[in-house]
């Protein structure tokens, strides 16, 4: 049994707020989801299953589905951090094959940036996890665990700063497009190398953004895509796992995409150099370079040469990626980046991605993301998509 | 080098764990090995990671090994350098590297383990912390 075919996204929709003062992370979700119901020319009262993941408030997807007003047949919060939203497109699939939902809503939305959230903070993931008490009293915020991954992965391999430069280089030539991008200045490798160091070897401009807002995805059975007007964006395959530590046998140069990318693949039929299009979540500049080796861009290790000189620039490089900015100069509505790598996938294989960044018939994409700490434990999920 | 320390927050002790930061109060650094299959494992653990065998047992580390990787963090109200270090007896662990040079500690520096107090939320016995220094 596969889900290839079994679904299609209907509705993609990015919040336009980056700072969300006066609103509450509720009423972000709701904003969210209206839009992307609205996207795929559907209300509320077509969604019988729902998606979210712990940026909802409350338990689970409780209070959201009641604070909606939705009645449900399916639900699930699997929460494996920042890229729970992908791993949702993949559970509502699954749960569209299975007859559970026709009309599945995934949203995510939250406020960091207005709740003046850093991460440069060591952050508590859980009082009670397992690991708390061997590793939070250290100081591990976000920065610096990923910052490990870096330094490693520059001294197994002989990855630069420059090399990581250029993947914020290419995020910031896609923002200047984007009206809604926080970050829309072009910067050069040397800006980025300038800019202050944060945890090294990481700097300023290796780290993503903080911004408020949210996004919202809606996953249809085929006979209801067919009913609408939107293009048909095919859910084609997915994949998804979980790394951590391994008792202690710590291997910080790979990451679960080892699993969830070439799973996602052999369902999807698809290879690697078939892709058009790749959102690639970029918590951080070293996220992308790991993240390309491990589903297959390239070989382990050479993910700092496969990204230098402008190869993830669209009409430049040889992939385009993060069309909308990425995480590193739009977007990282509650400190989560999954599902904005969704929505640009969808705007790509829609053609309503900005001219200037659009990848010419872009029929086949992915989507690609960790969550947790790629410094630590983390969960991947990817996704390819095709523009039927 | 004299520059101020980051403060440690006490650890969250549970009944699995409270073994190994009663022994941190004496200077003993424990790590978990299993009697199943006779690994050593990294954090402790009543179940083994590996063969999930629940018969682990406490034993004493030489407390020597290898930083793995290491971050200085810059912004913070006082720098400090988060580290995994791959211990002589097996496992690699994540930990701070103090007392050293954060401009020059790097990957493959030999270390030792030392202690520091814990910030204890009041209680009078927070127990110290594993972190380590220069060998």
């Amino acid at each position: 049994m596969s889900i290839k075919g079994k679904a299609y996204i209907a509705g993609a929709y990015e919040h336009p707020t980056r700072l969300a003062k006066d609103k509450s992370v509720a009423q972000l979700h709701a904003e969210a989801a209206l839009g992307a119901l609205a996207d795929a020319g559907l209300t509320k009262d077509d969604v019988d299953g729902y998606f979210c993941a712990g940026d909802a408030p409350g338990l689970g997807p409780i209070a959201m589905v009641d604070y909606m007003g939705l009645t449900l047949k399916h639900y699930d919060s699997t929460d494996v951090g920042g890229c729970s939203y992908i791993a949702h497109v993949a559970h509502a699939a699954e749960a569209i094959a299975m007859g559970k939902c026709k009309v599945a809503l995934i949203t995510l939305a939250g406020r960091p940036r207005s709740e003046g959230h850093s991460g440069a903070t060591p952050r508590m993931r859980g009082a009670d996890a397992p690991d708390t008490q061997w590793e939070f009293p250290l100081g591990v915020a976000t920065v610096n665990a990923y910052a490990m991954v870096a330094a490693r992965h520059m001294y197994q391999f002989g990855t630069t700063a420059e090399q990581l430069a250029w993947v914020k280089v290419a995020a910031s030539h896609h923002a200047q497009y984007n009206e809604h991008a926080m970050l829309r200045d072009v910067v050069t490798v040397e800006q980025v190398l300038a800019s202050p160091l944060i945890a090294t070897p990481l700097h300023r401009l290796d780290c993503c953004v903080v911004s408020d807002g949210g996004g919202a995805l809606v996953v249809v059975a085929p006979e209801i895509a067919r009913s609408l007007k939107r293009p048909l964006v095919k859910v084609l395959g997915a994949g998804e796992s979980i790394k951590g530590q391994m008792g202690g046998n710590v291997d910080l140069t790979y990451s679960a995409g080892v699993r969830s990318g070439p799973a996602a693949f052999a369902e999807a039929g698809v290879k690697p150099s078939d892709i058009k299009y790749a959102s690639i979540y970029d918590s951080f500049t070293i996220t992308v370079v790991v993240q390309l080796e491990d589903i297959g861009f390239c070989e382990k290790g050479q993910g700092g040469k496969f990204v230098a000189d402008g190869n993830l620039i669209s009409g430049v490089g040889k992939l385009p990626w993060n069309t909308d900015g990425g995480g590193l100069c739009n977007n990282h509505p509650a400190n989560r980046g999954g599902i904005t790598k969704v929505i640009e996938a969808v705007r790509q294989l829609r053609g309503e991605a900005h001219p200037k960044v659009q990848v010419p018939n872009c029929n086949l994409a992915l989507a690609h993301g960790t969550g947790g700490l790629l410094g630590s434990r983390h969960g991947a999920a990817t996704l390819i998509m095709e523009r039927e | 080098m004299a520059a101020k320390e980051r403060a440690i927050p006490a650890p969250g002790v549970n009944p699995e764990t409270a073994p190994f930061w009663e022994a941190a109060k004496q200077g003993k650094f424990l790590i978990k090995k299993c009697t199943a299959c006779n690994k050593v494992h990294w954090y402790p653990r009543a179940c083994c990671p590996f063969c999930m065998s629940a018969t682990t047992e406490w034993v004493e580390s030489r407390g020597t090994g290898k930083i793995y990787s290491v971050s200085v963090m810059k912004r913070a109200p006082e720098v400090y350098a988060i580290a995994y270090v791959t211990l002589d007896d097996g496992p690699t662990m994540m930990t701070n590297i103090v007392e050293c040079d954060f401009d020059k500690v790097a990957i493959g520096d030999k270390v030792q383990i030392t202690w520091r107090p814990t910030q204890g939320d009041g209680k009078e016995d927070a127990p110290p912390y594993p972190v380590f220094k220069p060998a």
